[in-house]
């Protein structure tokens, strides 16, 4: 008996001529084709599901409950901090006037709209100790190129075209490299020194006329705060470069220290991780960017403005009028980023978190992110396992290294995470930062119990004692999901990328 | 513990050549390069014909976690390319000094294998991980 | 404080088993003089309740207005099911699906989106989404100068008649890379791109040509004939649609002879709400040959050990965290939950749905246009064949009409003469099938009365 699909494809469900039709308008498409050039009406229909309604909701209902999620698992995976997405952030970002309105609708019609991203942005500001933001990036790594393109644009404007290098720690997320390539850069990297913080001999080495900057996330990849950080930031900026921040990690130090403080240029925030607005099974993200004066003219359009800044009422007892900026007020930005104003509904999502959490929350955040952080460290080293950096504090994450296990038994950082798929936790993440061996990046978040972090201690306990008693348990994890270890090879070798159906040649019959 | 051919020479970018009788010179990666990259995927060929420098990134081999150029260890041209390698990649993996070589170039006029390794300086090598 | 579970007794056993006197010694490895001194420049916290009060003001001050803009965001009716499966925690909170054993839910149904979206588009192979359809332009052209060996220069031809939006983006995208831009014109009469402004650019070595459809008018171009010039050049051909017009108008893979190479274009019309402008979806689709070239996540069938289908990531190879430096893109992420809504919207509509709002719409612009044209110093500039928008012209400047229609709650459309200042006094309107009768009753009288002086009171 050959093995199916849990559940079917929504194409298995297909029938010709079944439809939701109360979804459709009611009059048929006939008519309006005459006004279409025959040479460009289509003459095949497109392969798409002819399902109920309720075929369609029971179909993605049951995949949905194929799916690991925070509503469902803790989910302590490393830089990407998977902390309670609040529900009220929802309902706020879905009233009907704020789903309805059109991004090119008239100023005077979103007012109510624009005020929250105007405090947004202020609240932003104040947070990170930035001079200016601007929310229009769609996710980390697109706020990340317009960081890069703001550091490139400054150094133009300055007439110094001969700096094209960023320098890129070796543990940095791969987005960094990616990044400086795109914006036309060379990306150089760094050792980092053992003790996990920059190498400043290297770094000393590294800078010169060609720095256009250097992309730094603190605290780090490796999950430990980068101490010399001034004095990283006195090397670069001596040398000529600009210093960039990699918001993924703003969560260790949320309401405790400062990217503007540290001697950071830009920054980059992750909305979508910091600011709790959700993952979505892989986006929507937003990567609002950060600056400092000497790179505010260069920010991506579209900015809100306030007309009258500083009071909440002018004299004449008029509200403040909110308005976007564009390429009038700053003739140097570096342009437009997105076909809009941004993802505003992200935008609005972190706007009622931020307001949810007021000053206080958010030093709570970098708080109890950390104590959940160094709690589970010191757990999981009692329970047996290896910390890379046992000797310094953990930040918001840590990363355990499991080459021992390999070396004794065999069982690699890959087993594990399948094993603890298996006893109702999803997995941290593995293999990154590529530095250290065997590793696993685990970031609680502040928004986890004590109860729930003793149970994933307990359960890395269990499969410690499986790695010493029977490793081929976890070789061949996990055992009770509804898939088993996926066949990564053949996805890539025998590329199955579309149902068959639906390639051209083998469309459905004309309807 | 990778398998070195003692009569080939070796590159530090883990390529191996082979001179042909006839003066053309056949190019692969190593044992220790098929092992570290895993199961190979896809495997992207530069066109024959194509002139190439001395390091010039030529092909790219590419396995499910990544995907690593290959740098022409001499200045030469590309003769022929192994076809097979579109069907089934896994022959890099298989027999990488055999069926699993890539292509073969005709040496440049001022060619030299000078900076290219013994098979004991690339063991050397590739010991160090 | 709002979501931190922490009681007193926790905290003391969890800084016990640290061996920490407190919170603050967490900190200790932080320069002193880095550490924030205040945060008083941000608000106190609210309560979800007050929140949500605030919120709901906010929210009724902007109101609702009647709606005629479209210029690459336009108003659809979603079904109800759409957002109400979506916002299902399992796929609202869930992450990339990089653990694919646990992520089958959200693996499939990306599989059966890049099904849907080949097929729509007549194309072979699809990724998981981009951020939106002016990105998704910007990575086209970047891709095309990946895919194209022949072309010598890195150079794109764009329509004047491609979105200002989109157009700016891809040259923001570009900048830094290397690429060069020409623009193609439009015809003056039919608001098309012609053969003459093609040949303009005959003799060029160029890599790839866009061409939008509908474009940003709302004009229908003459496909065949665009791509089939691109070919014989050994250009690539970069598609730029709405999703909804295929429905109706023959898709990328089958223009000219050899069809499109690369086709995007922005999701939102698929089960996206206008949102001031996003989340919306960028999709990408293309030639099997190509698919290495493409950006993004692409999900791919396999088995597990014991045989069993399933799905995960694939081709992961050429994206950021593995080739780095090297890698077709930076972009980590697509637009998942928006994707969803695609996929949902597509398999609720299915292709009747989606034939009939495309008719429907194109039904009540052509309702609209006739009522606005009666109306005196209003007529229509360009007299191709269009699908749901077009662009009018008005006897006097555009801003003050709008401004008044405004204030009256209508939004009268586009005012183009900051993008087309040679077009004069232009609007770009749209009606689409959420418009009734009555609704464009409403609008024509509005403007009726806005352009007539005003009788004595």
């Amino acid at each position: 008996m050959t093995l199916a699909l849990r559940e079917p494809l929504i194409f298995d469900y297909s029938r010709r001529g079944r439809g939701a039709r109360g979804q459709w308008p009611s009059v048929p498409a006939g008519s309006a084709l005459d006004t279409i050039p025959a040479a460009l009406r289509r003459s095949r229909r497109p392969l798409l599901p002819e399902v109920s309604e309720l075929d369609a909701v029971r179909h993605y209902t049951r995949l949905s409950q194929l799916n690991f999620s925070i509503d469902t698992h803790f989910y302590p995976l490393g830089s990407c901090t998977m902390k309670y997405n609040p529900r009220a952030c929802n309902a706020a970002a879905l009233l009907p006037e704020f789903l309805g309105r059109h991004p090119l609708a008239p100023v005077e019609h979103g007012q109510g709209f624009l005020a929250c991203l105007y405090e947004l942005q202020e609240m932003l500001k104040a947070v990170t100790g930035m001079r200016a933001v601007a929310l229009s990036p769609l996710a980390g790594a697109h706020g990340e190129f317009a960081g890069v393109a703001m550091i490139r644009a400054y150094h133009r404007a300055r007439g110094d075209l001969a700096r094209d290098e960023i320098i890129v720690p070796q543990a940095a997320h791969g987005t960094n490299p990616a990044t400086a390539t795109m914006c036309g850069c060379v990306a150089r990297e760094v050792a980092v020194a053992p003790d996990g913080d920059a190498d400043l001999a290297a770094l000393r080495a590294a800078v010169g006329p060609k720095t256009a900057g250097i992309m730094l996330t603190n605290p780090s990849t490796l999950g430990v705060f980068e101490r010399r950080i001034e004095e990283v930031a006195a090397i670069v900026h001596q040398a000529g470069g600009l210093l960039y921040y990699d918001g993924a990690n703003l969560n260790a130090i949320l309401g405790k220290v400062r990217p503007g403080d540290m001697g950071f240029d830009v920054i980059h925030m992750n909305l979508h991780k910091t600011f709790s607005t959700p993952h979505g099974g892989g986006g929507p993200g937003a990567g609002a960017v950060g600056v400092s004066a000497r790179l505010q003219p260069f920010l991506p359009l579209p900015i809100v403005a306030r007309e009258d800044s500083g009071s909440e009422r002018a004299a004449d007892g008029r509200q403040p009028q909110y308005r976007w900026l564009d390429e009038r007020d700053l003739p140097q930005s570096i342009g437009r980023l997105t076909t809009f104003g941004g993802n505003a509904g992200v935008l609005l999502r972190a706007y009622v978190y931020m307001r949810m959490l007021g000053r206080e929350g958010m030093r709570r955040v970098g708080e109890y992110a950390s104590l959940n952080a160094n709690y589970l460290s010191a757990q999981l080293q009692r329970a047996g396992f290896e910390a890379a950096y046992p000797a310094r504090r953990a930040s918001h994450e840590f990363i355990l290294t499991l080459k021992q296990l390999q070396q004794q038994y065999g069982v690699s950082a890959m087993d594990v995470a399948k094993r603890l798929l298996d006893l109702g936790f999803h997995a941290p993440t593995t293999y990154f930062p590529q530095l250290i061996a065997e590793c696993l990046l685990i970031e609680p978040t502040e928004t986890e119990s004590k109860q729930t972090l003793d149970a994933f201690v307990q359960a890395m306990a269990q499969i410690l004692g499986e790695a010493q008693a029977d490793p081929g348990q976890l070789h061949g994890a996990p055992h009770t999901l509804p898939v088993r270890r996926l066949d990564d090879v053949r996805a890539a070798r025998e590329l199955n990328l579309v149902y068959q159906q639906a390639a051209p040649g083998q469309q459905a019959a004309p309807g | 513990m990778s398998e070195i051919p003692p009569e080939l020479k070796y590159t530090r970018s883990h390529e191996w050549l082979k001179t042909l009788p006839d003066g053309m010179v056949e190019i692969g990666i190593s044992d220790h390069a098929q092992q570290t990259l895993g199961d190979l995927v896809f495997v992207e060929l530069p066109e024959p014909g194509r002139s190439l420098a001395a390091g010039e990134a030529c092909a790219v081999v590419e396995s499910v976690k990544a995907a690593s150029d290959i740098y022409a260890p001499i200045a030469a041209t590309v003769v022929a390319v192994n076809a097979q390698l579109a069907e089934t990649p896994e022959l890099i993996n298989q027999d990488p000094y055999g069926r699993g070589w890539i292509m073969r170039l005709k040496p440049s006029a001022a060619a030299a294998e000078a900076g290219l390794l013994s098979a004991q300086d690339y063991q050397l090598l590739a010991a160090q991980g | 404080m709002p979501f931190i579970p922490h009681t007193e007794e926790d905290e003391r056993e969890m800084l016990a088993a640290i061996g920490a006197p407190d919170i603050e010694a967490l900190f200790d490895e932080i320069p002193p003089q880095l550490r924030v001194q205040s945060l008083d420049e941000l608000p106190v916290g609210l309560t979800e309740f007050e929140v949500m009060q605030l919120m709901y003001a906010r929210a009724r001050q902007d109101g609702r207005a009647l709606c005629f803009i479209g210029a690459g965001a336009y108003e659809h009716h979603i079904p109800a099911a759409v957002w109400s499966t979506i916002t299902r925690g399992e796929f609202y909170s869930a992450y990339t699906p990089y653990q694919a054993e646990a992520s089958q839910g959200t693996l499939q149904s990306i599989y059966e989106y890049q099904s849907m979206m080949a097929s729509l588009t007549g194309m072979q192979v699809s990724n998981a989404s981009l951020y939106d359809g002016a990105t998704a332009v910007a990575e086209a052209c970047l891709m095309a100068v990946r895919a194209n060996r022949r072309a010598k220069a890195a150079r794109i031809l764009l329509p004047r008649s491609l979105h200002p939006h989109y157009r700016a983006v891809t040259l923001t995208a570009a900048l830094n890379q290397g690429l060069q831009f020409e623009t193609l014109a439009y015809a003056r009469d039919g608001g098309h791109v012609s053969l003459e402004a093609l040949a303009a650019h005959a003799a060029q070595d160029f890599t790839a040509l866009v061409i939008q459809q509908p474009n940003f008018f709302g004009v229908l171009e003459d496909v065949d004939a665009l791509t089939d010039w691109a070919h014989a050049r050994e250009a690539l051909v970069i598609a730029v649609v709405n999703p909804i017009s295929l429905a109706l108008l023959k898709p990328p893979g089958e223009w000219g002879a050899k069809g499109a190479d690369i086709v995007v274009g922005d999701g939102q019309p698929l089960g996206c709400p206008l949102s001031s402008g996003g989340p919306y979806f960028g999709f990408m689709t293309t030639r099997m040959q190509h698919v290495r070239q493409m950006p993004g996540r692409i999900v791919g069938g396999t088995v597990d050990v014991d045989g069993r289908p399933g799905f995960s990531l694939t081709l992961q190879a050429r994206e950021q965290h593995i080739r780095r430096a090297k890698a077709t893109s930076n972009i980590c992420t697509n637009q998942g939950l928006l994707m969803m809504a695609g996929t949902l919207y597509l398999s609720l509509m299915g292709a009747e749905g989606l034939a009939r709002v495309a008719a429907t719409s194109m039904a009540r612009t052509e309702e609209l246009l006739r009522a606005l044209t009666a109306i005196s110093g209003v007529r229509r500039i360009f007299d191709q064949p269009g699908f749901h928008e077009a662009v009018l012209s008005l006897d006097r400047p555009v801003a003050p009409v709008l401004a008044a229609l405004a204030a009256r709650g209508i939004q009268g459309g586009l005012d183009l003469s900051a993008y087309y200042p040679e077009l004069g006094a232009a609007l770009l309107v749209c009606a689409t099938e959420t418009k009734s009768s009555a609704d464009i009753d409403a609008y024509a009288r509005a403007l009726s009365e806005t352009l007539r002086p005003a009788r004595a009171a």
